[in-house]
């Protein structure tokens, strides 16, 4: 993949429930693919343990498609719903 | 400023929990440069822009997909009226299938689900290619499985074509005794005052006033705005309306962004984004349920009609907000056989025929999806679709009409069709209507558009 020095901002959301290493875990799978980790933040909302997490895609080594392949089989290993979305998207619906 | 855990996570359950989707991306192609007067070269040119087109629009939906994490769930295409490429062409019924064939084929090869386009706009009269292929509608629509056809029967400027409309009832018999359960009436529309740019099928066409091509999107979001209301059971209506707006601004940003996105990548123009509420046979995904969810104990029952009102207003006022390319239909469906609350209000006996056709006199977009007994005389079918278009030419607003006259079904019965398309109660409707009035044809004159003191 070429490198691109444009921040590339994709929004990494988690649900299910609490356990020890997700962040963790999911933070190895980041640094693996060379994709820096801009922000975290968690909380407890409607008995969901939600945690996102922004991350800088620009210079990753691997393209989305695959990081969302390993995610999805990560959030399968920890019973955790994984989604790997373009920060834009929340941008257009909750910023007028 | 980032987005907030709240923000993030209100998106992500609306496509998790509530079934929002981008319900479909439709590209609108002109054929009109296609024409010619061998039908093999004009199936030739035609077939060769639909496969490369359909397949890019493919693929960019995917792609576009992936990115934003929002479903988009059919790919479609609208053409140029058919009748329009039929006028250099012998006037046969053969002619015209050739070319429903080729735009089906073409379709598939492209995997495309459908392609809308098999009509005419016929409003004030009709040309001999125009009644030529009215003429083919039953064997176009009955030999292909991808192809949709419409009619534009009406308009406010130009009246009722009661011509076309009395020939219609007799085409819709016709169709329908022609397929499995008549499932061949369920691609075909009847409008007044048709829009152009209307991305939702059966009854989408690429209008003669757009470009080469033209990239439209429909949003659909009915869970979304049903949670919440959910969410809000005891405030007045003035707020509970503030609410839908907030949610459809949202969801219609979201189908403005992705519809940008597809069109760039394929660098044609972008459209319109119909903010139509559109339900599907998914539980929870109904629009009966909203009214429901209002306080209306059944869909059907008075207070419906103001329901409806309040809630497609509403709809329009977000929408409007979070986009300036608001088009196409943008009015809220409530086609019988593919949302579960108007099945059920059907079966209840709360919902009728007469209380449907007052309900699409606050919304869009007409009497859609429903199924009445296969004996059911043309005279009736073409009174009732006389009857909600004239709803239309009068308001000022789009009405249409799918009816399905099911062979062999009496009222009660349940006709399965299957996918998308859900199950229809067959519904009541008289065994004579309005014979004299329908033989009578000529036109409804246009109404008065002044004096509106």
């Amino acid at each position: 993949m070429a490198k691109n020095k444009t921040p590339q901002i994709c929004i990494m959301t988690v649900t299910g429930a609490d356990r020890v290493g997700i962040i963790a875990k999911l933070a190895t799978a980041m640094a693996k693919a060379n994709i820096n980790i801009l922000d975290v933040n968690q909380k407890i909302m409607e008995d969901y343990f939600v945690m996102t997490m922004a991350v800088d895609t620009a210079n990753a080594a691997i393209s989305t498609e695959k990081i969302k392949k390993h995610l999805d089989r990560l959030g399968r290993e920890m019973s955790l719903n994984i989604t790997f979305q373009d920060e834009n998207i929340f941008k257009a619906m909750h910023r007028v | 400023m980032r987005v907030s855990v709240e923000e993030v996570f209100e998106t992500v359950r609306m496509t998790l929990d509530h079934h929002f989707d981008i319900r479909t991306v439709t590209l609108g192609i002109n054929l009109k440069d296609c024409i010619d007067r061998s039908i093999t070269r004009l199936t030739r040119r035609v077939h060769k822009r639909i496969v490369e087109k359909g397949t890019l629009l493919n693929k960019f939906a995917d792609t576009t997909e992936n990115k934003y994490g929002i479903p988009i769930t059919n790919r479609r295409i609208a053409v140029t009226p058919a009748s329009l490429l039929l006028e250099p062409l012998p006037r046969t019924i053969k002619t015209a299938v050739q070319l429903a064939k080729a735009l089906d084929t073409a379709a598939k090869k492209a995997a495309i689900d459908f392609l809308g386009g098999f009509g005419a706009m016929v409003q004030k009269g009709m040309t001999a290619a125009d009644k030529n292929l009215i003429d083919a509608i039953p064997q176009a629509l009955s030999k292909t499985q991808r192809l949709c056809g419409f009619l534009n029967l009406a308009s406010t400027a130009a009246g009722i074509n009661m011509n076309a409309v009395e020939k219609v009832g007799h085409t819709l018999k016709e169709l329908a005794a022609r397929t499995k359960n008549a499932i061949g009436c369920t691609k075909m529309a009847v409008f007044a005052n048709v829009p152009e740019d209307n991305p939702f099928m059966a009854g989408a066409h690429h209008g003669i006033g757009e470009p080469d091509f033209s990239l439209n999107i429909g949003i659909s979001g009915p869970g979304v705005v049903h949670s919440v209301v959910l969410q809000n059971p005891d405030c007045d209506l003035t707020q509970l309306s503030e609410v839908i707006k907030r949610t459809v601004f949202k969801i219609t940003r979201a189908g403005e962004l992705i519809g940008r996105q597809i069109a760039d990548l394929m660098n044609v123009d972008f459209g319109i984004v119909d903010i139509s509420l559109a339900p599907t046979t998914l539980a929870g995904d109904s629009v009966a349920q909203i009214i429901e969810a209002m306080g209306v104990k059944q869909m059907g029952l008075p207070g419906s009609t103001a329901a409806l009102a309040l809630l497609i207003d509403a709809v329009k006022k977000g929408g409007a907000m979070a986009s300036g390319n608001v088009g196409g239909l943008s009015g809220t469906f409530i086609p019988v056989s593919e949302d579960a609350g108007m099945i059920r209000a059907v079966k209840a006996g709360t919902l009728s025929l007469e209380k449907l056709e007052a309900l699409t006199s606050v919304c869009s977009v007409g009497l859609d999806m429903f199924a009445v007994p296969g004996d059911t005389p043309a005279e009736v079918l073409s009174a009732i679709i006389a009857d909600e278009l004239s709803i239309g030419v009068i308001n000022n607003k789009t009405t249409g009409v799918r009816v399905i006259p099911v062979p062999g079904k009496k009222p009660g019965d349940l006709v399965h069709f299957g996918g998308l398309l859900g199950s229809a109660p067959i519904m009541k409707v008289p065994k004579t209507a309005s014979p004299k009035f329908i033989a009578r044809k000529g036109r409804i004159p246009a109404p008065v558009q002044a004096l509106h003191n």
